[in-house]
């Protein structure tokens, strides 16, 4: 367990800034490239200060040219450099998906173990910013239908600097999603400088025993507020964080369900082809099949683009009273 | 004027005429059957597919485009393990995971055959900016086709290229066809080459089918982006003889077209010059096509008696 003594208090912002300062600092072959991450700092303020202290060389301003900054940091990868590429916005990615999906997520493959892509692809996704629908999306299982890429994403200050450190050091594609409204977010994060949170697991954030939800970005800070206010009524949510969302650790899972023997998947995105049907399809799969003893819940986003109006986009998405209704309900209490 | 040697025109020679009897030979292969899947044969343009690559320096890296035979063939690459992997077995350059299409000697600098027309642009861009970043003083050589040339990652590329001069040489093969899709009819321009005015580069259109003039213009052209001074475009107009792939039945060409390219046949014009002007004896062109014929021959023969991969090796190499 680690000390208070060891950790500063910071924003999620922060934190992935300080965890890309520390990696930088010490590989010169880590740059940085992206719109307006220079003197503006980014759209959400992740690169602030980095251009002054890493120069024009690192710290790239590219034209507004999202296949060439993919397309560029794929082709930098495979020749030695390590380079991290920030997209403005998640939704995005659909200009610089041929150069992700087709060339840096296939090279190694392609060419028989060859190259590698050491990069990091920074997507800042979700709603919540009223910034309609083409600035809101989680398009996480796109990425996680393509072999050869990996999917991260942090709930959590100490996550986000935990998983950026280890998606610079990852000899992988690695698409990191953040989702905005954690930006703010304030946690303990370790100042250790070889804190890394190794990709590939699925932690428990909670323990319980009643009911499972899995869940991550915002949507897991929803789950966490249910789980604290169905706690005062006697009843113990079990709360699993798939923190690399491809490939993903399914057994943590597999065993908090054997455990409770109810299930709840949640996610932002678009319910139907989404993550959540993945893991429970995986679920059933499982040992844990037998031990269910209700239908399993998935909560997903609607399946609409993300309105603009503030009280559409909230009931767009799961909410805390989603997950307290959705445990009643396998509990057998409404 | 660049001063030929004799050991590298022989080079040129041998490598063109290598180039001609793979995909030759390749196209007799799969006409037979025994290719899985198809080939996009470059057979016509083995000047403008070797003489850039005969341009370039020890460490210079390049970027191959989806017709890629001719052009890795120039690179060096050992023909051996390009047969192997057009036959798809364990020897080949990708262990037959990649295929013709996909032929790569990343090690050596060769950045791989593009399945995605216009797909190597960008990557080319990645790779002249690591040149760039460690100052290492190489060039990044990025073929591509004239169909490519329509694509928004050659205009990104170009752009970004221009503003941070990158050390890439953009070598545009226009072979007349972008699959059946004549030049004309999807390009409102004379010259592709006129596209580098948007991007304040130097662009050139030369013949694709004379070697020393594709060899002359390249060595330019590379010297320039290697002093630092930014990318270039070069537009080789030159013909591919063969259909686009071997499902092609080529309905959208005159044949008499094909028989005007061929009297200007690159390989048959750099024969002239060696005669004229008298580098070798008849007897050792001869020998030098004959060399180069039987590579072929062994390498069809390393191909075939290859080892298939082993099924164990399907989910080897997703992740490094």
């Amino acid at each position: 367990m680690m000390k208070t003594s060891d950790m500063i208090k910071m924003t999620y912002r922060d934190a992935i800034r300080l965890g890309i300062t520390e990696e930088m600092r010490q590989d010169k072959d880590v740059i940085f490239l992206g719109e307006d991450i220079g003197t503006y700092g980014g759209a959400f303020g992740v690169s602030k200060g980095l251009l002054e202290e890493f120069g024009e060389e690192r710290i790239l301003d590219t034209p507004i040219s999202e296949g060439a900054i993919v397309g560029t940091a794929v082709g930098a990868a495979t020749t030695g450099l390590r380079p991290i590429c920030e997209m403005m916005f998640m939704d995005f990615i659909t200009l610089g998906m041929d150069a992700l999906v087709n060339q840096g997520a296939k090279m190694r493959y392609l060419f028989g173990g060859q190259s590698q892509v050491p990069m990091v692809l920074r997507l800042p996704a979700g709603s919540g910013t009223g910034a309609a629908a083409q600035h809101s999306q989680s398009l996480e299982a796109w990425l996680c239908h393509v072999p050869g890429l990996k999917v991260v994403t942090p709930s959590s200050p100490a996550q986000a600097k935990g998983l950026i450190k280890a998606a610079i050091r990852d000899n992988n594609p690695v698409c990191f999603i953040e989702h905005k409204m954690l930006y703010d977010a304030v946690g303990l994060v370790p100042i250790d400088e070889d804190y890394i949170l190794e990709i590939g697991k699925t932690i428990v954030e909670r323990p319980g025993k009643d009911v499972t939800i899995v869940a991550y970005g915002t949507t897991l800070l929803k789950a966490i507020e249910a789980a604290e206010f169905l706690e005062e009524e006697g009843i113990k949510v079990e709360i699993l964080n798939p923190l690399t969302l491809y490939p993903i650790e399914m057994q943590p899972i597999i065993d908090s369900v054997i455990k409770t023997g109810c299930l709840i998947v949640a996610h932002e995105a678009v319910k139907t082809g989404g993550l959540g049907g993945e893991i429970v399809a995986r679920v059933v799969e499982s040992e844990a099949f037998d031990y269910l003893t209700a239908p399993i819940i998935r909560l997903g986003g609607l399946d609409v683009p993300i309105p603009f109006n503030q009280e559409l986009e909230a009931a767009t998405v799961p909410q805390r009273n989603d997950f307290v209704h959705g445990v009643y309900r396998l509990l057998n209490r409404i | 004027m660049i001063e030929l040697s004799e050991e590298l025109l022989l080079r040129m020679y041998y490598k063109m005429n290598q180039a001609r009897y793979f995909e030759e030979k390749l196209d007799e292969l799969v006409s037979k059957g025994k290719v899985h899947g198809t080939v996009h044969l470059a057979i016509g343009q083995e000047a403008s597919g070797v003489m850039p690559c005969l341009a370039l320096e020890e460490g210079d890296l390049v970027s191959m485009s989806h017709r890629s035979h001719v052009q890795a063939i120039g690179f060096g690459l050992d023909v051996n393990l390009m047969m192997a992997e057009c036959l798809g077995k364990y020897t080949g350059y990708c262990k037959g995971k990649g295929g013709s299409m996909h032929i790569a000697d990343v090690e050596n600098g060769n950045l791989g055959g593009n399945g995605i027309v216009g797909g190597g642009f960008n990557l080319s861009c990645g790779a002249a900016l690591t040149q760039k970043y460690h100052n290492t003083g190489k060039v990044v050589l990025c073929f591509a086709g004239d169909g490519a040339t329509n694509t928004g990652s050659f205009h990104e590329s170009l752009n970004l290229a221009s503003i941070w001069k990158l050390p890439v040489v953009f070598f545009i093969e226009n072979n007349q066809y972008g699959m059946s899709n004549p030049v004309e009819n999807h390009i409102n321009i004379e010259n592709i080459s006129d596209r580098s005015e948007a991007y304040n580069i130097p662009g050139l259109t030369i013949d694709g089918n004379d070697f020393l003039g594709v060899y002359n213009t390249a060595t330019k052209a590379l010297r320039y982006a290697r002093a630092g001074k930014g990318p270039v475009l070069i537009e080789a107009k030159t013909y591919r003889y063969s259909g686009h792939s071997k499902s092609d039945k080529q309905l959208y060409r005159d044949k008499r077209e094909l028989i005007e390219w061929q009297k200007k046949d690159p390989l048959l014009k750099m024969k002239e010059y060696l005669r004229e002007n008298r580098v070798f004896t008849e007897k050792q062109i001869l020998k030098m096509e004959e060399e180069a014929r039987v590579s072929i021959e062994q390498a069809v023969e390393f191909a075939q008696k290859s080892p298939q991969p082993e099924l164990t090796t399907i989910l080897e190499d997703v992740y490094a």
